[in-house]
């Protein structure tokens, strides 16, 4: 028996192309296997946990017993549910009181660290960074003794200078404010060393140019220096969004599960870590977990427009 | 720009100063109150010097908790996970850059887009899966989903792609390189920087980890630094001097690492930044 000859053009290329992917990919197979590792990982560890926490979401399950599926009715819950938007009012609140401080400071920090001839650059480089190399847990628990209420460090400052001492842990606001010092301290070094790298990679033959056109300082800032930083802008504030709404380790060891006094640093994560592994609620938290990353996306993408049109 | 002249420098440098006294002093007041005893700590004024204390406070932390069970855990699971994203990604990483295959700008996008997706989202069925597997309290837990990143793989790409030449792939193949031995005879030794900086990026993120830990590790045994610490803040809540000594010993390695790869280190989050 002799096989049959392909007679029509569309037959040949049939012929010819199927088993060449094929054999394409059993001749690359090798890289297959050098890139399979992580894409594994990610289909045990990444995208079917997220599956499976949308499917959650529309059951109420406490880890023992049958899953009952109850529809939207965990999200209509958390619609209604006050701590749920206290918590999300509070991240808002910290996401503020951090983030406009601290990329200020990092511009700051940066633009220093540009100017010309500038010695010890690289010493301060690595004493402004080094903040983002400790852990949050460190950090909380030596803040915990800078703010504190009675024996606070700043407190005595405070008296010192006649302000007298304040009730940080005491006050809505200032728990914020603690918390948010705590984000400022840790990421400015951390943002004015990309700022500095965005500083160094705009041309010097740009500067020239303007100085030669009659461009006075504040000009070159406004008109070269800032436009030429934007992407790098851009991307610190996205960052910083996204980081900020997450935030979880600051309220946790600074205050404990509950946020402290009135709930007042109880944030987005903080609400779901308590719902899903201390009170078991896994549905109701995966809910939660849905809602934080819709309000997070919707949040970073008005970010992105506004600072874009900037 | 002229910052010539003498008080214009002066400013400049008491700035800096002024910034570098607030990036610094907490590590101070740590030291200092993890040198001093618990009551010298909470007196009003506080005492703002070292005082002679250090040797007390740790060994009451070494009373209390068992410090280097934790210090041997969290460097262990560092280590390991460190070494397994620098293999795995800079395998992905050279795949990526050096070589065609099918689907392999799909492949990279969908990499790329899993950087996107929040951790959060995640979190509770990760957790329920590692408790399925039979993993809660075991280091498996805490070193296996992390072992392949997609910033890792994205990272190596970048640098191969500009500091590999294909020259010496050709050669390489030429001298009866297989696939493997290319890779980790010829890719690797010029990945050098890349794999310095990774490494020590996830080396420091891994040890400072702390919510995953604290979910998926119960048995004090299995703590690791981070999650010992919160403990120690939370149950010994009166003993200042013991915690903040267990701070101090719990930051400190961490931060004589940095400070000996900080050259390096700062040049690839800065080049990172800038790249993307």
């Amino acid at each position: 028996m002799s096989r049959p000859v392909p007679n029509s053009s569309s037959d040949r290329v049939e012929a010819m192309s199927k088993p060449s992917l094929w054999s394409e990919i059993w001749k690359h197979r090798i890289l297959y296997l050098f890139i399979s590792p992580f894409f594994l990982l990610f289909l045990i560890f990444g995208l079917f946990p997220i599956l499976f926490s949308l499917y959650l979401s529309f059951h109420s399950w406490s880890g023992l017993g049958d899953m009952t599926f109850v529809g939207f009715s965990q999200f209509n819950y958390l619609l209604t549910e006050p701590v749920f938007w206290q918590s999300v009012g509070n991240t808002f609140a910290i996401w503020f009181l951090s983030s406009v401080p601290m990329l200020f400071f990092a511009l700051v920090i940066a633009f220093l660290l540009n100017l010309p001839r500038l010695r010890m650059r690289g010493a301060y480089r690595t004493m402004f960074f080094i903040t983002n190399v400790t852990s949050i847990v460190a950090v909380a628990i030596i803040f915990e003794t800078i703010f504190s209420n009675q024996y606070g460090l700043l407190n005595y400052v405070l008296s010192l200078i006649g302000i007298g001492s304040l009730e940080w842990m005491n006050s809505s606001f200032l728990i914020k404010v603690v918390i948010a010092s705590m984000v400022v301290w840790r990421f400015v070094g951390y943002n004015a060393i990309i700022y500095l790298a965005g500083l160094q990679s705009i041309p010097k033959s740009l500067y020239e140019a303007a100085v030669i056109d009659g461009a006075n300082k504040i000009q070159i800032f406004f008109r070269i220096t800032i436009p030429l930083l934007r992407p790098i802008i851009l991307f610190t504030v996205i960052m910083t969004t996204i980081g900020s709404m997450q935030i979880f380790t600051e309220p946790e060891v600074l205050l404990g599960l509950s946020g402290g006094v009135g709930g007042a640093g109880m944030t987005m994560t903080l609400y779901m870590y308590n719902e899903g592994f201390i009170n078991s609620n896994y549905g109701y938290a995966s809910a939660v977990s849905w809602m934080m990353f819709i309000i997070i996306g919707a949040f970073s993408f008005i970010n992105w427009k506004l600072v874009q049109r900037a | 720009m002229t910052n010539d002249r003498w008080y214009m420098k002066l400013i400049v440098h008491l700035l800096l100063l002024i910034g570098v006294f607030i990036s610094i002093f907490p590590f101070y007041w740590l030291i200092v109150m993890a040198t001093n005893t618990t009551s010298e700590i909470l007196q009003f004024p506080p005492r703002l010097t070292f005082g002679g204390e250090l040797w007390n406070n740790i060994n009451d932390v070494f009373d209390n908790i068992n410090f280097f069970q934790a210090l041997f855990n969290t460097v262990f699971v560092s280590t390991v996970t460190s070494i397994g994203v620098l293999f795995f990604c800079s395998l992905a990483g050279f795949a990526f850059a050096k070589f065609n295959f099918p689907g392999k700008n799909m492949l990279f996008v969908a990499l790329l887009l899993t950087m996107m997706i929040p951790a959060q989202m995640s979190f509770v069925p990760s957790f329920l899966l590692i408790a399925q597997f039979g993993w809660v309290d075991s280091y498996k837990a805490l070193i296996i989903p992390s072992l392949a990143s997609a910033f890792g793989i994205f990272w190596i790409r970048q640098f191969c792609q500009e500091s590999v030449p294909n020259d010496l792939l050709d050669a390489g193949r030429l001298d009866g390189c297989g696939m493997f031995r290319l890779y980790w005879n010829v890719a690797l030794p010029t990945l050098r920087p890349a794999l310095t900086f990774l490494g020590i990026f996830t080396f420091i993120n891994v040890w400072n980890d702390y919510l995953w830990p604290l979910v998926t590790i119960n048995d004090p045994q299995k703590y690791t630094l981070q999650v010992m610490l919160s403990q120690l803040n939370g149950v010994y809540d009166t003993d200042y001097a013991m915690i903040m000594a267990g701070t101090l010993m719990a930051t400190l390695p961490l931060i004589i690492l940095f400070i000996i790869f900080s050259r390096q280190f700062m040049a690839g989050v800065a080049e990172g930044a800038v790249k993307e």
